[in-house]
């Protein structure tokens, strides 16, 4: 496997258009500061780029399969479908690859505790299991409403040694997680590096965790290219802050032949009260470090929002995707709680793979798509993690009881 | 421009309550402001309350809650409907507490202009450091309003960039964490407030954690102003409609204690 180019991204400002910056509180600008300069250094210091490697490679267990799907491509008798299957990572999601990044730099900044926000739980596994290897202190914050739905990767990351702390202010969910994370963070700055699970909040961690993301599009486009001898014609991603769909589009964004389409949570439906479709529905706002596009009212207070999944029930989306959906670079699309769990079972029956839910938004969109698409198109669909922490609640959605 | 909040540090030590804008209502905020101007308050900071105050502790965390839940769909022009009916009661210096996304909702030319009409003076923003303050500088000069930068024990050397853009005062966080009583404030606290009179002439008043007169005393002690958010919003929610009298008493319990300290910083 080729080394990560984290020299890809050429505008390093942390403005994206107009969308991007540092709105975020005094106190924790130094370490912003402190972290831009640290990440500038490393980025390009070949030490730090071959640990990288190697903890992507021997203990991530990349890179990961570009997969070709060929029951379902077909049953859907359209483009044909490759997944790429961050699944199969270690800890079973795309997370570990901004975890190992930013665990890491930490580190050579000569901090010793990570603290981190989780929805799904997915980044908070991530970063405990990064935290045990690297022997750090770890607490990760975690909405009550997540607790209850993802009792599974609570346990799994006390395991790894880490505290969880449910979190019950505001809605009890991420956005509520990563208020008191940042909280916690202006507490005990010194020691303590915060570790951003998506491509969202103040610059620099959009940009870092898009670059360590971009490992996802590095590794496909050459993977398609041994395969296939092409370029994909599309690639789909979930979005929840957008952390693998920005990874996902990365190698490609310069490539105009390429649509990029990122796969929102709807909820129970664009048009309702309760959905995450942040991109379709939202509006212009600053919020959580960043200006973006967000879930808000008219005076600019935050909406609940909703989704059946835990990692996508954010009411912002990092800056660079509010930019490509501004440049109609990308586009973004509601997919419902009832298409992502069609998606569930579609993925697991046709072709073997139980995905998270998160990801199975995306696979609901390449199941609309792909037929109408020609038999020589290609689509890359991001599957973003395995499902196995899903199965609980999906049985439990279906009116399923399988508790004892 | 001459700011119209600088002179009020000029002989006096100031003392800045805050309490939040709808808690519990609209009539309650007027009753607890006016009741803050009567028991000598030299500035009060109204919080405009906000879904997610990220910089807040629980105390004016959950008065932003009430807040919104008495009135969930609360429009920035209803905030300055308070402010206009405190404003046919006194003429005490105000000045906003507010995240920045609610200003940027509702305009940062109208919101300025707002509260340059209704005599809000200042603007305290959490979430506006300042590598961004250029979002709103030009409106916030144009209607003569300062914007309150906030210096705090991590600035270290952000310091001088911080303060040499400031005007009004300038608000001296007290310790890390967020919004909140305390019993302990950062070691350097003096040191801070010295490091910031060698750049600028520019007031200083020191918030985060103070609520007992002794710690205002020992907090103008080292700068020009003491400012207290947690213990007020506390009386509020405490004694409700009995919350006016309450605030007053204190008002002037913490005046006293503050009356003739001088800076040893
Ligand atoms: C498997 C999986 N996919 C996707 C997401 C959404 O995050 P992002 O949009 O940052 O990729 C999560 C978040 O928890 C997740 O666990």
């Amino acid at each position: 496997m080729t080394e990560l180019n984290l020299e890809l991204n050429k505008n390093t400002t942390g403005r994206y258009g107009e969308y991007g910056g540092q709105y975020i509180p005094e106190t924790l600008m130094n370490q912003l500061d402190l972290m831009t300069k640290a990440y500038e250094h490393y980025k390009n210091d070949p030490e730090f780029k071959t640990e990288l490697h190697d903890l992507l490679v021997d203990y991530a267990n990349r890179p990961s399969l570009l997969y070709y799907a060929k029951r379902m491509t077909e049953d859907l008798g359209g483009a044909q479908i490759y997944l790429k299957r961050e699944d199969l990572n270690h800890t079973g999601a795309h997370k570990i690859n901004n975890v190992i990044g930013q665990a890491l730099l930490a580190k050579h900044m000569g901090k010793t505790r990570l603290i981190a926000e989780t929805g799904a739980g997915q980044h908070g596994v991530a970063t405990a299991t990064i935290a045990a290897l690297f022997g750090m202190e770890c607490e990760v914050f975690m909405g009550k409403e997540d607790t209850d739905r993802q009792k599974l990767n609570v346990y799994r990351m006390e395991l790894l040694g880490a505290k969880v702390h449910p979190v019950t202010s505001g809605s009890m969910v991420l956005k509520d997680a990563i208020n008191a994370a940042l909280q916690e963070w202006a507490t005990r700055v010194d020691d303590t590096f915060y570790v951003m699970g998506s491509a969202t909040g103040p610059h620099p961690y959009p940009l870092m965790v898009r670059d360590f993301q971009s490992i996802i599009s590095q590794e496909s486009k050459s993977q398609l290219k041994e395969q296939t001898g092409k370029l994909p014609d599309m690639v789909v991603a979930c979005v929840g802050g957008g952390s693998n769909a920005i990874g996902s589009f990365a190698n490609y964004i310069d490539e105009p032949s390429v649509q990029l389409v990122g796969a929102e949570a709807a909820g129970k439906g664009v048009d309702t009260d309760l959905t995450a479709a942040t991109v379709e529905r939202g509006s212009e706002g600053i919020f959580h470090g960043m200006k973006s596009m967000f879930l808000q009212n008219k005076t600019g207070q935050i909406n609940p929002v909703y989704s059946i999944s835990a990692g996508l029930d954010y009411p912002g989306v990092g800056p660079e995707h509010a930019a490509l959906a501004a440049s109609g670079r990308a586009q973004y699309v509601g997919i419902t709680d009832d298409e992502a769990v069609d998606a569930f079972e579609y993925i697991a029956k046709t072709e073997g793979i139980v995905a998270a839910i998160e990801s199975c938004h995306a696979v609901a969109y390449v199941q609309k798509i792909a037929p109408k698409m020609r038999k020589d198109q290609i689509i890359v669909c991001t599957l973003s993690g395995r499902g196995d922490k899903d199965v609980a609640s999906i049985a439990k959605y279906k009116g399923v009881n399988i508790d004892d | 421009m001459t700011s119209k909040l600088k002179p009020i540090f000029k002989d006096n030590k100031a003392f800045i309550p805050f309490v939040v804008t709808n808690d519990p209502d609209f009539e309650s905020t007027v009753n607890n402001v006016v009741a803050l101007a009567e028991g000598g308050a030299d500035i009060v900071e109204l919080g405009l309350p906000f879904s997610d105050p990220v910089a807040d502790g629980p105390v004016i965390q959950a008065a932003d809650i009430r807040a919104l839940k008495a009135d969930p769909d609360i429009s920035t022009d209803t905030f300055f409907d308070i402010v206009e009916a405190i404003r046919k009661e006194t003429q005490v210096p105000l000045v906003f507490l507010t995240y920045l996304n609610i200003p940027f909702q509702y305009g940062y030319e109208k919101f300025c202009a707002r509260c340059e009409a209704l005599g809000v003076d200042g603007l305290v923003i959490p979430d506006l450091p300042v590598e961004e303050r250029g979002e709103i500088d030009p409106f916030a000069a144009k209607h003569g309003i300062d914007i309150i930068p906030l210096v705090t024990p991590t600035s270290a050397s952000r310091i001088e960039k911080i303060v040499s853009k400031a005007t009004g005062f300038i608000y001296v966080v007290s310790s890390l964490g967020v919004t909140g009583e305390r019993s302990k404030f950062a070691d350097d606290l003096s040191e801070l407030v010295t490091r910031i009179r060698t750049v600028t002439d520019v007031p200083t008043a020191i918030g985060f954690g103070i609520h007992t007169p002794e710690q205002a005393a020992e907090m103008t002690g080292i700068a020009d102003g003491a400012i207290v958010g947690s213990a007020c919003v506390n009386l509020v929610a405490e004694y409700g409609n009995q919350a006016p009298q309450k605030l007053t008493d204190y008002t002037k319990q913490m005046k006293t204690a503050i009356a003739g300290q001088t800076s040893k910083a």
